[in-house]
Order: C-alpha cells, then sequence, then structure tokens
C-alpha cells in the first residue's frame, strides 16, 4: 500500500531492452547480489534458532542497545539518513527523512510510534517472518525508532489473522519488560518507553497509514485527508510516525554495524539487503534476504530453482506486490530489483513480493482475481474506487472469457485513469495499476480472447 | 449515476444490436445460447457483498439479550483495555470484540457488539460500524471450525481453487455455508500473507472457547491434504500445523543462505561514530 509517491512522475523506460543489455554488459560497474551470510540481519528467518530472549541476545540483538539510546536522537536519525535506508512499506520513502519530520520540541502532547505490521498486501509475507523467528529485532527497532522520533509510546499494529504471529510478539515484548529493556527508564538509559501490540479484524485497507490509524482508534479503517500529515496530526490527534516492520526491525543492525555497512549494498539511493518475497511458479518458493538490485534473473534462479519448466517458460512476474503493473519476461530478462530500475521499467519495487508465472497462467484471470481482491477491499470512502474497482472485476470477467468487444479494452484503460489518483489514499492507484500493466503488455492476448469467442459480424456473413 | 446508467444503457443497446445485425441463421438452441452468454454479468445479479450486510433479529441474536464477558475473560478485558489512553478507550473495540466473538463460539451477536458499547461508553452505533466493516467478524453462527480458503492471486495460480472445490465437494456444500453437523464452514479470504507458502488454508477453532481459540494456518496444501486436514479435526485429532512440507519459508530441498551458524553480538566502535 501507500505507493503513490512511486510513481509521481512515472519516467518513460529509457530506450529498449536490447539497449539496456548493451549498455550493462559493456560497462565495468559491479554486479549484485549473493549476499554473504555474515553480512545478514535476519539471521534466524526460517526459525532454526532460538526464538526467544537469550536466544536472540546470542545472536547479537539488545547488544549495547544502551549507547545507542544514549548517542541520542539526531545522531540515530543521521546515520539512518547516511545509511540510505529507504521504507520498505511500498512507497520507499527514505526513512531518515521521514523521522525527522516529527516535532523536536513538545508541545504537551506526547508523541506515538505506530508499527504498520498489517503485512496484507498480496505476495508479501517478509514480516510475517520477523515477527514470528527474529521478534526481538523488530522490538529493539522500537525502541530505537522510538528514541529517534521522540515517542513516548509505541503501538505495534497487527494484522488481525495474524494470531500466532502476535503471540509470539507478546511473548517478546513481555520478555524485553522483564528483562528492563523497555519499559520505565529502558535499558537503564533514563528514558521511558511502552510498547503495546494492538489488532486489526481483517482490513487490507488499514495497511495505509492514515486507515491505520482510524482503526488504531477504534473506528472503520477508512483514510484520513492529508494534510494534516501524521506527524503533525495523528493517532489521538498528537504526532505519529507510521512505519514498516521491516524498516524498523533493521535498525539497530545498521546503527552497530554502522551506516557505511549498510550503504555498501546496493546502487546509489537503493542501498542495503532487502526481504524477497518470491511466491507462484517457481520451482521452490521462499523468503530470503539478498542485496538490493539483484537481478530479477538471478534472484529467481540461485533461491528459488529457477521458474517451473525452464526460465523460458516464464510469462510475467509481479515484482512488488499485487499493486504494481506486471512485467513480461523481456523486461524480466534483465531488471534489476530495485526501486529505481523497476520505476524505469513502469513497475515498481512495492514490498519486493514477487509473484512469478508461467506460461500455463491465464493473465486476463489473474488480474481479474487482484481486480476483485481491491473491490472487495475497497473501504467505500470515495466514489471512483468503491464504483470503480466494481467495475474493474465484472470488465475483466467478461473479457476473460472474450465476452466483450474490442473497444472495450480501451474503455477499460480509461476506467483506470479515472479512478487513479481520484482517490484519498493510494488504494485507487493500486487497484488500476495492475489492469494498467495488464493492458500495456497482454492487449493483443486480450484481443484474441475477444476475437476467438465472437467474431466481428461481418466475419460470420463471409 | 444517471450518466453512467445511461452509458451502460447505451452499451447494451449497442449489443443488442449487434447480435440481432448477425444475419447468420441459428437454430433455436443457439439462438437461446448466446442470448444467455450476452447478458453482462452486472445484470445478471449484483453480487457485491459475500455476506449479508443487515442485521436479522433471531432468537439468539437480538438486542433484548443480554451478554457479559465470563469470569474468567474478564481480566482479558481489563487487560486490553488498559493498552490506551483512559480517554480514548474506544481503540479497544477490536479486539474486545474479537474476545466477544471467540466467548461466543465463533458467533458475534448483536447483544454483545451493545455490552462492548456500555463498557467502552460510546455509541452502540459506533460499534455496529467497526462489526460490519471488518471481516473477521462472524454475525451469523459459523461451524466449530471455520475453515478459510486464501483465494488471491498467488494462491489462485498454485491451486487454491481446486483446494476449494475439493472441499466443497468433499463437504457437499457451497462457499459460505456450513455441513449439516454444524462442524465446518466453509469460505473464502483475501491474501492471509503466506504467499511464499501457497495454497493454504486457515481454520479457527471455536470447539474450546475463548482460552483454547486457535487460528491455525496450514500451508503448502494440495487438495489431498486439504481434505486430509479437516478429516483429522473432525475425528478430533490434531493435524500439522504450518507447512505440510516443510518448516517454514525456506526453500524446499535445501537452504540457500544461512548455511553458517549466526554471527555473535557485535558493536563498532561507537566513540568514533
Amino acid at each position: 500500500m501507500a505507493m503513490q509517491r512511486l510513481f509521481r512522475g512515472v519516467a518513460q523506460r529509457a530506450g529498449s531492452a536490447v539497449n539496456t543489455n548493451f549498455i550493462r554488459a559493456m560497462s565495468t560497474e559491479r554486479t549484485y547480489g549473493n549476499l554473504k551470510d555474515q553480512d545478514r540481519i535476519f539471521t534466524n528467518l526460517y526459525g532454526k534458532h532460538d526464538v526467544g530472549i537469550e536466544g536472540a541476545m546470542k545472536r547479537g540483538d539488545w547488544h549495547r542497545t544502551k549507547d545507542l539510546v544514549e548517542k541520542g536522537s539526531d545522531w540515530i536519525v543521521n546515520e539512518i539518513k547516511a545509511s540510505g535506508l529507504r521504507g520498505r512499506g511500498g512507497a520507499g520513502f527514505p526513512s531518515g527523512l521521514k523521522w525527522s519530520f516529527m516535532p523536536k520540541v513538545t508541545d504537551g502532547r506526547p508523541s506515538y510510534l505506530v508499527i504498520n505490521a498489517d503485512e496484507s498486501e498480496p505476495g508479501t509475507c517478509k514480516d510475517r517472518e520477523i515477527m514470528r523467528h527474529d521478534p526481538h529485532k523488530l522490538v529493539e527497532g522500537c525502541l530505537i525508532a522510538g528514541v529517534a522520533m521522540r515517542a513516548r509510546y509505541c503501538y505495534i499494529y497487527i494484522r488481525g489473522e495474524y494470531v500466532n504471529e502476535r503471540l509470539a510478539l507478546e511473548k517478546a515484548v513481555k520478555e524485553a519488560y522483564a528483562k528492563g529493556f523497555i519499559g520505565k527508564n529502558a535499558c537503564n538509559s533514563g528514558y521511558d518507553y511502552d510498547i503495546f501490540v494492538h489488532f486489526g479484524a481483517g482490513a487490507y485497507i488499514c495497511g495505509e497509514e492514515t486507515a491505520l490509524i482510524e482503526s488504531l482508534e477504534g473506528k472503520q479503517g477508512k483514510p484520513r485527508l492529508k494534510p494534516p500529515f501524521p506527524a503533525g496530526v495523528g493517532l489521538y490527534g498528537c504526532p505519529t510516525t507510521v512505519t514498516n516492520v521491516e524498516t524498523v526491525a533493521v535498525a539497530p543492525t545498521i546503527l552497530r554495524r554502522g551506516a557505511d555497512w549498510f550503504a555498501s549494498f546496493g546502487r546509489k539511493n537503493n542501498t542495503g539487503t532487502k526481504l524477497f518475497c518470491i511466491s507462484g511458479h517457481v520451482n521452490t518458493p521462499c523468503t530470503v534476504e539478498e542485496e538490493m538490485s539483484i537481478p530479477l534473473r538471478e534472484l529467481i534462479d540461485r533461491h528459488c530453482g529457477g521458474v517451473r519448466g525452464g526460465w523460458d517458460n516464464l510469462l510475467a512476474v509481479i515484482p512488488g506486490g499485487s499493486s504494481v503493473p506486471c512485467i513480461p519476461k523481456s523486461v524480466c530478462d534483465d531488471v534489476l530489483m530495485d526501486f529505481d530500475d523497476l520505476k524505469n521499467a513502469q513497475s515498481g519495487l512495492g514490498t519486493a513480493a514477487v509473484i512469478v508465472m508461467d506460461k500455463s497462467t491465464d493473465m486476463i484471470d489473474a488480474i481479474s482475481r487482484l481486480a476483485y481482491f481491491y473491490k472487495h477491499e475497497s473501504c467505500g470512502q470515495c466514489t471512483p474506487c468503491r464504483e470503480g474497482t466494481g467495475w474493474l472485476w465484472m470488465m475483466l470477467e467478461r473479457m476473460k472469457k472474450g465476452d466483450a468487444r474490442l473497444e472495450e479494452i480501451d474503455m477499460l484503460q480509461e476506467l483506470t485513469k479515472q479512478i487513479e489518483g481520484h482517490t484519498i489514499c493510494a488504494l485507487g492507484d493500486a487497484a488500476a495499476w495492475p489492469v494498467q500493466g495488464l493492458i500495456r503488455h497482454f492487449r493483443p492476448e486480450m484481443e484474441a480472447r475477444i476475437l476467438e469467442a465472437a467474431p466481428p459480424p461481418e466475419k460470420i456473413a463471409a | 449515476m444517471a450518466i453512467r446508467r445511461s452509458m451502460f444503457h447505451c452499451a447494451q443497446l449497442i449489443r443488442k444490436s449487434a447480435l440481432a445485425s448477425s444475419s447468420v441463421p441459428q437454430t433455436a438452441s443457439t439462438a437461446l445460447k448466446v442470448q444467455s452468454a450476452a447478458v453482462p454479468i452486472f445484470q445478471q445479479r449484483r453480487w457485491y457483498a459475500d455476506i449479508l450486510n443487515q442485521h436479522r433479529d433471531t432468537p439468539t441474536n437480538n438486542s433484548a439479550l443480554a451478554f457479559e464477558f465470563t469470569e474468567k475473560n474478564m481480566p482479558k478485558v481489563n487487560e486490553i483495555i488498559s493498552h490506551y489512553p483512559s480517554n480514548y478507550k474506544q481503540s479497544a473495540v477490536i479486539p474486545l470484540l474479537d474476545l466477544a466473538q471467540q466467548q461466543g463460539n465463533g458467533h458475534l451477536t448483536v447483544q454483545a457488539m451493545n455490552k462492548v458499547a456500555e463498557m467502552l461508553e460510546i455509541a452502540p452505533m459506533r460499534v455496529y460500524e467497526v462489526a460490519t466493516f471488518y471481516t473477521m467478524f462472524n454475525r451469523t453462527p459459523v461451524g466449530k471450525y471455520h475453515v478459510m480458503v486464501c483465494g488471491t492471486t498467488p494462491c489462485m495460480i498454485r491451486g487454491s481453487r481446486e483446494i476449494e472445490a475439493a472441499l466443497a465437494a468433499h463437504w457437499g456444500i457451497k462457499k459460505g455455508q456450513t455441513t449439516p453437523d454444524g462442524m465446518f464452514t466453509l469460505g473464502e479470504m483475501e491474501c492471509m500473507g503466506c504467499c511464499v507458502n501457497a495454497p493454504q488454508i486457515t481454520i479457527a477453532d471455536y470447539t474450546k472457547g475463548a482460552d483454547g481459540y486457535t487460528y491455525n494456518y496450514y500451508e503448502d496444501l494440495t487438495p489431498e491434504s486439504a481434505i486430509k486436514i479437516v478429516d483429522q479435526l473432525k475425528k478430533g485429532e490434531t493435524p500439522k500445523v504450518g507447512s505440510q512440507i516443510r518448516e517454514t519459508c525456506e526453500p524446499v530441498g535445501g537452504l540457500t543462505t544461512l548455511l553458517e551458524p549466526p554471527p555473535g553480538p557485535y558493536c563498532r566502535d561507537l566513540s568514533q561514530a
């Protein structure tokens, strides 16, 4: 969710794929990927080791946290800025900058940190692994991020379906309280800090930051108009920052190992390591931590045993969760998994949830199911989204069977344009982009389906 | 709205005239077939909600009845309310409704909503709004096990439709219905957030009240393993929770990362930083 920034001023893809390939082959620039185990942040991603606080401390969590807290807010924000960390929730907004928006001098209102653990973007399941296997990375990150933005309280908003993950997280929070790492005088640093775990009850829209705040206040999850931005008026009318789980969970490790270390991975402006979730038609779907800017093909071949039936059996990939447009195989051949390169390919990194589809997939059916998802999850506040998402789904359901006219593809495109940018939050945009991606790359297939089902009248007569 | 309606009337008229103008001789049966295929989906039925959105009074679900949290659940209630500022108790509405639903064996009744409103000192309407907005609240009774198939694209392309069809055929019911013995309700959910382990089903267990309540994911399924899981539950056994073919989200057939033991605590020299 919340990817509107990603596409402001969409850059047209510069040059053809061949051209890009050629430039890359001729250049001496470094390649990305093949992260070493000692550079991984999430060392217990697969839950092979002790999840509790003792095990976490053995792996380096809560190590010298007191010293990090005592370094102060400005130091933390500057380190995060220097590391080049960009928000991992989809929009890719620079985290250090976002954290610095919080008021430095309080006017009497407390500041809140809210962690967005409402992970519902189709394709995405990275935060789940953090919360159930490495929860102390998150809890420690909550303290560090809270100190950075001078927050007094932290709420972790976890989606209602993650019941077992919530229990793991609640246990971790309790353990941290028992050790005195959070609560009054957290880590003996003199800083008072409380963490509460709150949960939703099944609404994708609550992943949008202002809808999440509404939901946390006990209301329907309907996004608020901005401005005022949450950093000014957020939860309970107080300054609030909403950040993704992964963004916060990597912060303590960045501070301990240094901003330069984190910035040494990935291309400029796309630094760091990232959890990728690869699902769909690959031989071994998995979640894996890799370097940013790893080529998509290498990611799939190295960690997922390749595409089912070989690379040539690839049809399309949705590279960043359902909200970004799909890219066809010709683009997948050489695209890098980072914010800028995927943006150039008219898609986006989003949450780095890679949905792979091989040639057995009915693309129109797949996108139609996403359209149904957005229809189901639209909060109903803005008319273009509430009505438009339903129309998208109904039109795609007909096109799936070829029960449509050729002109209706243009009508569909125009419909997406009438939703996009005309809603309070980015759900309207997110519903429109997958359909636009479908039309952009698979229009011949859509036309063929229509012609096959119902040849034009004049051809019947002939 | 009027403009839009007329636009689509036009579209329908165009479609009908196109059909009429096709001068191919048709037998009665093909003509019928073409006619039914040409009726747009929005005319057939306005399928906009998958549940009944209005409240209907029933003998067990009406405002005249009283609802109380059990003594065992009261500490949980107080714990939940203590998480929020005393002037913003409304924040507790979702956790309390969730608890009330567990206590009600998976059914959130209107009297429970009224009780939550009373406890939080808010208008009942504010609670009804929340209860109707979020999909995890069941305002109609469900079976002892609420079986939900994730149907969104990542699961769909790996075969969730086959799983749903297999379960429906196994019980002889349709999506949204409960088996005659009251054991299972079959539902569909949108993305449950375990796409790497697709396809999956989620089973909410309401047989043991709020204390024994579980909401477990069963992942990496085939139609056969899904049926095996629900049959085990019916027999009172405990099927394996989580992935059926691997531990968690690692690649099947061997790790590609995290092969070395995790390194110990490390911190750079902070005085230089």
